[in-house]
């Protein structure tokens, strides 16, 4: 009776402990036991400041993808980004992806802005149209440049 | 080894020249002791003769410094732990304490050694259980927990859980220590019976000599980390040897005492 | 001068002593993993008084302190202008760090203490002896189900202490300073990713077999160091032991894991 009763408890403990750990896993890591449906788009940057993978990709605020990879092409020294797409967006030919920042402290994402174009990209195709991070330095130096 | 009534009976457990040392005290030095099978060997002494120390090298829960002790065929001492525990299981032992386990109730202590060690069914476990409680009149407290019982209460559960397994070998530290005279001579009365019907060899440690000459049919007597005289109580009764007929007479130790020697002993040189 | 020396000598020994034992423990507490037969229940039992009673304490001090870090970090983003980082700044401290080792120290002081003190006293009452000639070997009876509890309890309390510390700071963000909630249920599933959750997992399963090894080696070893020969007061020298050395530990080895697994 009472070996029944520890384990009962027990196991109502158990069932708490991988319950909220799989809340952790999957809502908050983003962990997803099924292969997320999706494509894989390649961004070319000149420089990409502190984007990291991992980072959201938005289109109009609303999160369509993650970045999974960030890699450095050796011989002309441009960054590489790999860019996991939600199947259900489409991304247009001419569409173009820039590097923005949350707020002037925030975490870097990208921002995909649609194209005119009819032709969508598919999986492994290249977004040609870029626009790099806007560095914080860069900006307020090119203000007091103008000013003077 | 020329006592005629050892040759008498196989030897169970031998002890060879046993020294144990703690660090730089010599409590054990040169023990040699024969303990015959299906006999009830009383192993007795003052309080600080190495009784529980020798007890503890027989358990295999300390090694001697140097000695060899052989029991139902192995050197204990030189034994590895796979084949103490297959000894161990041929062996009982109450400790003096009772060391029962608190958390389990009585049945449960009792039944712990069955548990691990065998396949029984639960039926058969309780019947077990019941017959050695039974056989130490604990039957109607078999749910009490340990913190709930008296001291000879512990000491007849101890008992029951030495004997769950049926061993061939009985150990039992202190039988009487701390026990009114009524039940410690119950339980002397159940260790006799143990032995008649279930043919055990026991042995039997205590410091109480009354009981000791009641209960052995052989006796050792410690002193000094050696053995002074070994016998039968009726043998012991006659010895000539001086520290065990001070024992028997209950006569205080004799000391001489130099009175400037003690002084100085007592305030140090520099008075 | 050398009185000092010796002081400085004994303690180091004694320390590596300790050690020793900890990790012999450790050594048989895997050898007896490795032999059949298993025997669950004892596992159970452990976890039910390691893990399934510690739930009450996890659950408050969780709540307790999610609320408390939402209500610093608020006033201290606030200054930045930042408050949109608020769910993320409670995940991150909460997942890889304030979890594992809040939930480690409140289990050695709830849990550890208990088991050290159990073990002594069954030393002291040769309860281990008793056992030992019983022919069960006490490491396999007595102390292996506790570190195993102790594996998987840590764990899986962190979860929860992790989930409620996350509720508490929503609270206290969303309910008490009108911080959006989609913005700050958006910080915290964008900023926290698997390598954080992993983190957090990594140290509570080292936390809980450091603190359980620990704990058990202090109370079952308790007759081999100094405090063998105290009796009662023995076993309460090694409980306060234990707890202060496992506390040190787990604060030390937290240290050592962040800056291993970035």
């Amino acid at each position: 009776m009472q070996k029944l009763n520890i384990q009962l408890i027990v196991g109502i403990f158990v069932i708490i402990g991988i319950a909220s750990f799989t809340y952790l896993a999957v809502n908050l890591a983003g962990v997803s036991f099924t292969q997320q449906q999706g494509y894989t788009l390649i961004a070319r940057f000149d420089s990409i400041s502190g984007l990291q993978a991992g980072a959201v990709v938005e289109a109009a605020g609303v999160r369509i993808g993650t970045v999974s990879a960030v890699e450095l092409d050796p011989i002309n020294y441009k960054a590489i980004v790999s860019l996991r797409i939600n199947q259900e967006v489409p991304v247009q030919e001419d569409a173009i992806a820039s590097i923005r920042t949350q707020g002037i402290i925030g975490e870097k994402f990208i921002k995909i802005s649609p194209g005119g174009f009819e032709e969508l990209l598919t999986d492994g195709m290249v977004i040609s149209e870029t626009e790099d991070a806007i560095s914080i330095e860069e900006l307020v130096s090119k203000y007091i440049f103008t000013a003077e | 080894m020329t006592d005629p009534y050892v040759q008498a009976h196989s030897t169970a457990i031998s002890v060879r020249d046993l020294v144990v040392n703690y660090g730089e005290r010599n409590i054990l030095n040169g023990i040699n002791l024969e303990i015959p099978a299906g006999q009830i060997m009383v192993i007795m002494g003052g309080s600080g003769v190495g009784k529980s120390t020798l007890l503890r090298c027989i358990l295999g829960l300390k090694k001697p410094t140097a000695g060899s002790i052989h029991m139902l065929g192995t050197d204990i001492t030189t034994a590895s732990t796979r084949e103490m525990y297959r000894i161990r299981k041929k062996m009982g032992v109450a400790f003096q304490g009772g060391a029962l386990f608190s958390s389990m109730s009585v049945a449960e202590n009792i039944q712990l050694p069955l548990r691990e060690h065998t396949q029984l069914d639960e039926k058969t476990i309780q019947i077990m259980t019941r017959i050695k409680l039974d056989m130490v009149n604990m039957l109607p407290h078999e749910h009490l927990m340990p913190a709930e019982l008296s001291g000879g209460m512990i000491k007849r559960t101890a008992l029951a859980r030495a004997i769950i397994m049926d061993p061939k070998l009985l150990f039992f530290d202190e039988p009487s220590a701390g026990l009114d005279p009524i039940t410690s001579a119950d339980l002397d009365a159940l260790i006799i019976m143990l032995k008649t019907i279930m043919n055990m060899t026991i042995v039997v440690v205590t410091h109480e000599l009354e009981s000791a000459l009641k209960i052995a049919d052989h006796i050792a007597i410690l002193g000094d980390g050696r053995v002074l005289e070994t016998g039968t109580p009726q043998q012991i009764r006659l010895s000539q040897t001086t520290a065990v007929q001070n024992m028997l007479n209950r006569k205080p130790r004799e000391t001489v005492v130099d009175p400037e020697a003690h002084l100085k002993l007592l305030v140090g040189n520099n008075y | 001068m050398q009185k000092t020396l010796e002081k400085i000598g004994a303690s180091t020994i004694s320390v590596l002593e300790d050690a020793g034992r900890t990790f012999n423990l450790l050594l048989l507490v895997i050898w007896h993993l490795l032999q059949p037969p298993y025997k669950f229940y004892p596992i159970i039992r452990q976890i039910y008084f390691i893990g399934a009673r510690s739930l009450t304490l996890i659950i408050i001090s969780g709540i307790t302190i999610g609320m408390v870090l939402g209500l610093q970090f608020y006033s201290i983003l606030e200054r930045f202008g930042s408050v949109n980082l608020l769910g993320s700044g409670v995940a991150l401290s909460v997942i890889r760090e304030l979890g594992p080792v809040m939930t480690a120290l409140m289990v050695v002081g709830r849990a550890g203490s208990s088991m050290t003190a159990e073990l002594g006293i069954m030393r002291t009452s040769e309860q281990v002896d008793a056992m030992e000639c019983m022919a069960i070997s006490p490491d396999k009876f007595l102390v292996a189900p506790k570190v195993i509890a102790g594996m998987l309890s840590v764990p899986l309390l962190t979860a929860v202490f992790d989930f409620v510390a996350l509720l508490g700071g929503y609270f206290v963000g969303v309910f008490m300073f009108n911080v959006a909630e989609g913005s700050y249920m958006n910080g915290m599933i964008d900023a926290v990713v698997w390598s954080d959750v992993r983190l957090g997992l990594i140290k509570s399963i080292f936390f809980g077999v450091l603190f359980s090894l620990i704990c058990c080696s202090k109370g079952y070893y308790m007759h081999l160091g100094k405090a063998g020969s105290l009796g009662a007061e023995g076993v309460s020298f090694v409980t306060t032991d234990a707890v202060v050395l496992s506390s040190i530990a787990i604060l030390f080895s937290d240290f050592l894991i962040g800056s291993l697994l970035q």
